[in-house]
């Protein structure tokens, strides 16, 4: 009987067990325990059934209860383990009552057994009803499991679209700040753009208003001089003293060289202002059919020997590396004439002036002055490139070279609309793009990219 | 012969300018020049003194009148004797000589005047 107990209630703790993650610790121990249970009803058999033996029975029940009382691992099974008790203590109490009163618990024999079989029936009735409620919560708890997986599941894939969702988002923030690059360099080509028209159109305004008092002092200063001639071919009709006839054409002389100056420097103006207003004139001519290679030589030899003629001194390499597949391409000749001779005299003043520096520093070492012009027809386009190993630029003077009236020469040399002219001239004229790159001390190089049709 | 010119421009040193260019051709009486300082002006003169004029020096750009409404009037209002006329411009671009010349201008000259150019013309008439 109490071998059923034990055996029945250590394998009801250890399937409780099962469900949790003790049972490593506890594995050992049930399996001792059932071990122990076995070896007590094989000593109670071999041993001829001594009626103290339920002693041992009973102490070893309650050391199992002990034992789950004891130890919080069997929190879940403490409740149902207590039905044991009952049992237990009429078993011992009857063996007790036995032991001290043998003749009252020998008439009351039949009730003690009958106590001890409905105690022992109870605790069956309640791991029955245990066992029960038992699976009842295993089935709960594998509906929890299998709902948790399917959670799992739907998170995994709720994961992997937030993921893929945020790649998208990534993706298009991404596209979207290149867009916004695009945008900005955009805009400030069209500010910039925007900028050399309206300094055009100013420049273009400003010239005109100063022409027409420029052509009076021109023109007045002109007359002035032939009036100055007419006055000294009257005097010489006149009957005046020689000496006071030589002082007074020394006045005149010296009133028509200043009036000479006058028109000097009045033809300066004027040169200066008929550049500016190159500038507004709606494109000059036709386009026509133009041999650029030959177009390109001829103005770099225009500009290497217009630099020649004001410095004996000076001399560059010309280099040439034409694309003679080119042939002939629809330009305006005048204008595009224009802009090889601003940037090869740029070129070639780039080149002077590092010789220059360089042997004021006396540091001129091999240094060989040379510019190069090269042609390439390409996909419809045209590329001409100007480049020379001269002074180059820094960063502020590139930033400003296409605007009007800007220049590094010296005052009178350069009058600033050269470039501004020609890229006036690329962009608008031509359609192009007209790009340069430098390395201050180094080089520059102006590139010019025209579509063809 | 004394030819009449009519220097129609809104720039009054126009007057002395011309009248020193051309000094000797006046002095010996080859050039009689009036000025007239806007295209009203200059329309008052010819009616005060038709068929006098034989040469119109006229601007074009003039506030008020311009020197193409002058041209048109001109040609409008003086068909008998008709006088030559000639502009001047600061604006030699192909649009404003294609228009003067449809107009009826007999010549078209751009400012800076080149005047031993101007010179040459007016003596070939």
């Amino acid at each position: 009987m109490h071998f059923i107990v034990a055996f029945f209630l250590i394998q009801f703790a250890h399937s409780a067990m099962q469900h949790t993650d003790k049972l490593p610790k506890w594995d050992n121990f049930f399996k001792y325990a059932r071990y122990y249970t076995f070896a007590l009803l094989a000593i109670y058999y071999i041993a001829r059934q001594p009626d103290m033996f339920t002693w041992v029975w009973n102490l070893s029940l309650l050391g199992l209860l002990w034992v789950f009382y004891k130890e919080d691992d069997f929190l879940t099974i403490r409740s149902t383990v207590q039905s044991i008790v009952p049992f237990v203590g009429v078993s011992m109490l009857s063996d007790l009552v036995e032991l001290l009163f043998p003749k009252f618990h020998k008439s009351y024999d039949d009730i003690f057994g009958m106590a001890i079989l409905f105690a022992w029936i109870f605790c069956f009735v309640i791991w029955f009803y245990a066992r029960k409620q038992q699976k009842v919560l295993s089935q709960e708890r594998r509906d929890r499991l299998r709902d948790e997986e399917i959670a799992r599941e739907q998170k995994q894939s709720l994961e992997y679209l937030v993921a893929e969702r945020t790649q998208e988002l990534t993706q298009q923030k991404e596209e979207l700040q290149k867009a916004i690059e695009e945008l900005k360099a955009t805009q400030n080509q069209l500010i910039q753009s925007e900028k050399m028209a309206s300094l055009g159109e100013l420049t273009a305004g400003i010239a005109h208003e100063i022409q027409n008092p420029l052509n009076f002092v021109n023109n007045f200063s002109e007359v002035s001089v032939e009036l100055c001639q007419e006055l000294e071919e009257e005097i010489d009709k006149t009957g005046i003293d020689d000496n006071d006839k030589d002082y007074i054409k020394g006045i005149i002389s010296d009133l028509s060289q200043n009036q000479q100056k006058i028109t000097h420097h009045g033809k300066r103006a004027d040169s200066i202002v008929k550049g500016m207003l190159q500038h507004s004139r709606a494109s000059s001519g036709e386009k026509e059919p133009v041999e650029v290679n030959a177009l390109a030589d001829e103005y770099m030899r225009l500009a290497y020997h217009g630099l020649r003629a004001k410095d004996k001194e000076f001399n560059a390499a010309l280099v040439t590396d034409f694309d003679t597949t080119i042939g002939t391409v629809n330009v305006l000749p005048q204008d595009l004439g224009r802009v090889f001779l601003n940037l090869f005299t740029n070129a070639f003043y780039a080149v002077a002036e590092k010789k220059r520096k360089l042997t004021e520093a006396g540091q001129l070492g091999d240094y060989k002055p040379e510019v190069k012009i090269s042609t390439k027809k390409f996909d419809n386009k045209l590329y001409i490139r100007v480049s020379d190993n001269g002074t180059g630029m820094p960063e502020h003077v590139k930033a400003k070279i296409f605007q009007p009236f800007f220049t590094t020469k010296p005052t009178g040399q350069g009058t600033g609309l050269g470039l501004s002219m020609s890229y006036d001239i690329i962009t608008n004229g031509h359609a192009g793009v007209l790009e340069v790159d430098t390395v201050e001390g180094e080089k520059t190089e102006f590139r010019i990219t025209i579509p063809i049709a | 012969m004394n030819m009449k010119i009519l220097v129609v421009d809104d720039e009054e040193d126009v007057k002395s300018l011309f009248e020193q260019k051309f000094r000797r051709e006046i002095r010996g009486g080859q050039f009689e020049f009036s000025f007239a300082f806007s295209g009203e002006e200059a329309l008052e003169y010819m009616q005060n003194h038709p068929s006098e004029v034989v040469m119109i020096l006229s601007d074009i750009n003039m506030p008020g009148m311009s020197g193409i409404e002058l041209l048109k009037r001109i040609r409008s209002e003086h068909p008998s004797a008709p006088p030559q006329v000639m502009m001047i411009t600061a604006y030699g671009d192909a649009a404003n000589h294609d228009q003067a010349m449809q107009l009826g201008a007999d010549d078209f000259l751009t400012k800076p005047v080149n005047f031993n150019e101007l010179k040459e013309k007016l003596l070939l008439l």
